[in-house]
């Protein structure tokens, strides 16, 4: 095996090993036992004390889901307001203008819901004020409100009978205090050792061996990559992202921010089984979606590190994979390995571009999205795997002829209608979103904005379809990579995908909040000879099943018309 | 409502505080203690400052190993890769007259020779670095610019070579810089 290669698979073992016992300890620390971050306590009583909170009171699941919309909603109005007026601010070293209202909408929305699609570089489109106080305090609270939202839901597992989801302000505070800031203090520290820049200073100008004047950009960035991928948010300090050389200097910072964006979506399956004390339902979630990653990382290797077939054609030998859009430090293994890594659980961040990625490797990036729950988003992907459960437990019912279960729960009519307008709705938003941009890149292609419909597209035929419809799908999965040649920073793109960003954020999250909730409540039915056994592997075989079925049946059309298509031609 | 709305201001104000003031105010502090201070590090030639060691840069007289192409012409003011598709026809165009005009350089190297690296843009537009075979394919021009001995430039690159991480994790490669500033140093 190549060096390459085994590069890949030890950084997967690593995270592996990482996450384990990081789940123990996020479940022994949501449980209220002792841990090591106890010394936090009288911080965390020092914020409850000065902003009202009582962390005690716990909350039904329209209690919990109205804290967090409320925060929500006013750190939309926050950010909105601060890009819209950055240039008045400090810390502006590069004189960066104000953002445009549009672009301001999507960024603010894109930020909050932990997507981080990026219509903007960062070099020339922020400040170092918003740098910190929109994206990076974004990417915290995000982070921290797509855990708590997974805790709801393991509180709602927990119980046999239960009211309480736990108490949102309390589980959210300690989401940041006690996981991500001192996970991202470590990191960032590293980060800043092995050469991103973490000072305040400006641009950088200097003279080239060759005599070249050219100007560096830079800025206090190290932290942000931290969060950027502890907390599954994504979006670059610099333009091209963690492709950057600043923002991801070597092989050794590649590999830590590849485990550090896997490492809490898989430590809270661990912590799930701890905390709901199932510790087998939780390996054969794992397992599942470890084989659904490998599904999509395996052939994806494999077409990067062969190289592009056309210019195979032109007589070059590509030993070292297909390059375009990739960095010689990474290599094409482990830029393949990141593109679905970072697809499936909605991370977003790129060290490589995806939109030179060979035609099959792209529609792998977009199934990690549109499925969006092998592992997933912090916190979050369990949620979605929950809808799919919900589901399977439907089917699995009605193939044994009972009624559904599941954990003790009678599911009835209203959860498998909740779980179903949510499946749905991720097929409307993309489908939709795409039918009507390629309706105004056709009809409308001299439409009088910034960029014009018809200018929209970097590539020709199917390619240009397949921008078109990663951008939405990045998007309803709130994970914010893009086909980039795609011109988005307009008012098209930046009002349609900031509609799809909010919509495949918190319906997500109501959704299988409420059907908790709703679960929760009901009289507990003791497991007996008939019950269906979620924990098996039969079910979780079922419910993998059911994940290809609806992902197939919904998005197959448009893949035939990108990717599939693509390949054909070649 | 209400019950809802103070507790969010208070908590988002504390918040603000620890994520965007504390936080990158910690780093930064630490990171005076990193090499280049938490300002880049840089590389220097008789103690003027030529470049970041991370960040690629132009290369284009015959006399100098070349960079990688790129999309955004070595400006580091920006970062971006092309973002071709890889069917594109002006894109695979563009890689032919790559080939071509890299040939018509490089007299006595056979197309087949070429590394992908040399004829395809990197994804940030600033890749620093070659693999080693994408620099020895350059020694033969080298070595005829400079009217040195293609084995000393061989060698050369041999010794600027950085091997896969420990010996056993991902790509070996060669710093274009640092290389070309041997270069200079080489007689």
């Amino acid at each position: 095996m190549n060096t390459e290669l085994i590069g890949v698979v030890v950084t997967f073992l690593l995270t592996v090993l990482l996450a384990f016992p990081l789940g123990k300890y996020i479940a022994k620390m949501f449980a209220g036992e002792r841990t090591i971050t106890d010394f936090m306590n009288p911080v965390e009583r020092f914020i409850y004390r000065i902003s009202g909170i009582d962390p005690k009171k716990g909350m039904n699941w329209k209690e919990f889901l109205k804290s967090m919309l409320a925060i929500n909603m006013l750190w939309l109005f926050y950010a909105f307001f601060l890009l819209l007026n950055q240039s008045h601010l400090p810390l502006n070293p590069d004189g960066n203008p104000n953002m445009t209202p549009d672009l301001s909408f999507n960024t603010a929305i894109s930020f909050l819901v932990n997507c981080n699609l990026q219509h903007y570089s960062g070099e020339s489109g922020l400040t170092y004020f918003t740098q910190l106080f929109v994206i990076t305090f974004l990417q915290f609270v995000s982070a921290a409100t797509g855990i708590a939202a997974a805790v709801a839901l393991f509180n709602g597992l927990k119980h046999k009978t239960t009211d309480n989801l736990g108490n949102f302000w309390d589980i959210f505070t300690k989401s940041i205090t006690r996981i991500l800031l001192p996970l991202c203090i470590v990191m960032a520290v590293i980060m800043a050792f092995n050469g991103s820049p973490a000072s305040f200073d400006g641009k950088d100008t200097i003279t080239t061996l060759q005599g070249d004047t050219v100007n560096v950009s830079r800025g206090p960035a190290a932290g942000m990559i931290a969060i950027k991928h502890l907390g599954t948010n994504g979006g670059g300090w610099f333009g091209a992202n963690s492709a950057h050389p600043l923002e991801n200097p070597n092989y050794v910072t590649n590999m830590i921010e590849l485990i550090a964006q896997v490492l809490i979506p898989i430590a809270m399956l661990f912590a799930l089984g701890f905390y709901i004390k199932r510790k087998k339902f939780a390996y054969v979630i794992f397992g599942i979606m470890t084989v659904g990653m490998l599904f999509l990382i395996v052939p994806t290797m494999n077409w990067e590190m062969h190289g592009n077939p056309e210019i195979a054609k032109m007589g070059i030998l590509q030993a070292t994979g297909a390059m375009e859009g990739k960095e010689v430090r990474f290599g094409p293994a482990a830029s393949a390995y990141w593109s679905i890594v970072t697809t499936i659980i909605s991370t977003g961040s790129v060290n490589s571009m995806h939109d030179s990625s060979m035609p099959l490797s792209g529609m792998m990036q977009m199934l990690g999205m549109l499925i969006n729950a092998f592992y997933g988003g912090c916190g979050v992907g369990i949620l979605n795997y929950y809808i799919y459960i919900i589901i399977a437990v439907f089917i699995g019912g009605l193939m044994v002829g009972r009624t559904p279960e599941f954990m003790g729960h009678k599911v009835e009519a209203r959860e498998v209608k909740i779980a179903a307008l949510v499946t749905l709705l991720s097929a409307f938003l993309i489908k939709g979103g795409t039918a009507l941009a390629a309706y105004y890149f056709v009809k409308h292609g001299n439409a009088d904005w910034t960029v014009q419909p018809a200018n929209w597209l970097n590539n020709p035929g199917n390619h240009g379809f397949s921008e078109m419809f990663y951008e939405f799908t990045s998007s309803n999965a709130n994970n914010g990579s893009g086909f980039e040649g795609l011109g988005d920073n307009n008012i098209f793109w930046n009002v349609t995908t900031g509609f799809v960003l909010i919509l495949g954020r918190f319906l997500p999250i109501i959704g299988p909040i409420a059907i908790a909730g709703l679960l929760a409540k009901k009289k507990f039915i003791p497991e007996s000879s008939g019950t269906l056994k979620v924990d098996s592997l039969t079910f979780g075989v079922l419910t993998f099943a059911i994940i290809i079925i609806i992902t197939a049946l919904s998005y197959f059309p448009p893949l035939v018309l990108g990717p599939i298509a693509e390949y054909f031609s070649l | 409502m209400k019950k809802y709305v103070w507790p969010s201001v208070k908590l988002t104000l504390v918040f603000i505080v620890i994520c965007s003031v504390l936080y990158p105010l910690l780093i930064a502090l630490i990171a005076k203690a990193a090499p280049g201070g938490g300002k880049g590090e840089t590389v220097s030639v008789n103690g003027k400052v030529v470049g970041y060691a991370n960040i690629g840069q132009k290369f284009t007289d015959d006399k100098y190993f070349w960079s990688r192409p790129s999309a955004v012409d070595y400006n580091a003011a920006g970062s971006a890769g092309s973002n071709k598709g890889p069917t594109n026809p002006d894109y695979l165009k563009l890689v032919q007259d790559r080939i071509d005009s890299f040939l018509v350089h490089n007299p006595g190297v056979k197309k087949e020779e070429i590394p992908a690296e040399l004829v395809t843009a990197s994804g940030s537009g600033l890749d620093p670095d070659l693999s080693p075979a994408g620099a020895k394919v350059q020694a033969k021009r080298i070595a005829a610019v400079r009217k040195l001995n293609e084995a000393a430039i061989i060698s050369l690159i041999d010794k600027q070579a950085e091997k896969p991480l420990l010996g056993m994790f991902g790509p070996a490669k060669v710093n274009v810089l640092k290389l070309n500033i041997e270069l200079d140093k080489l007689k």
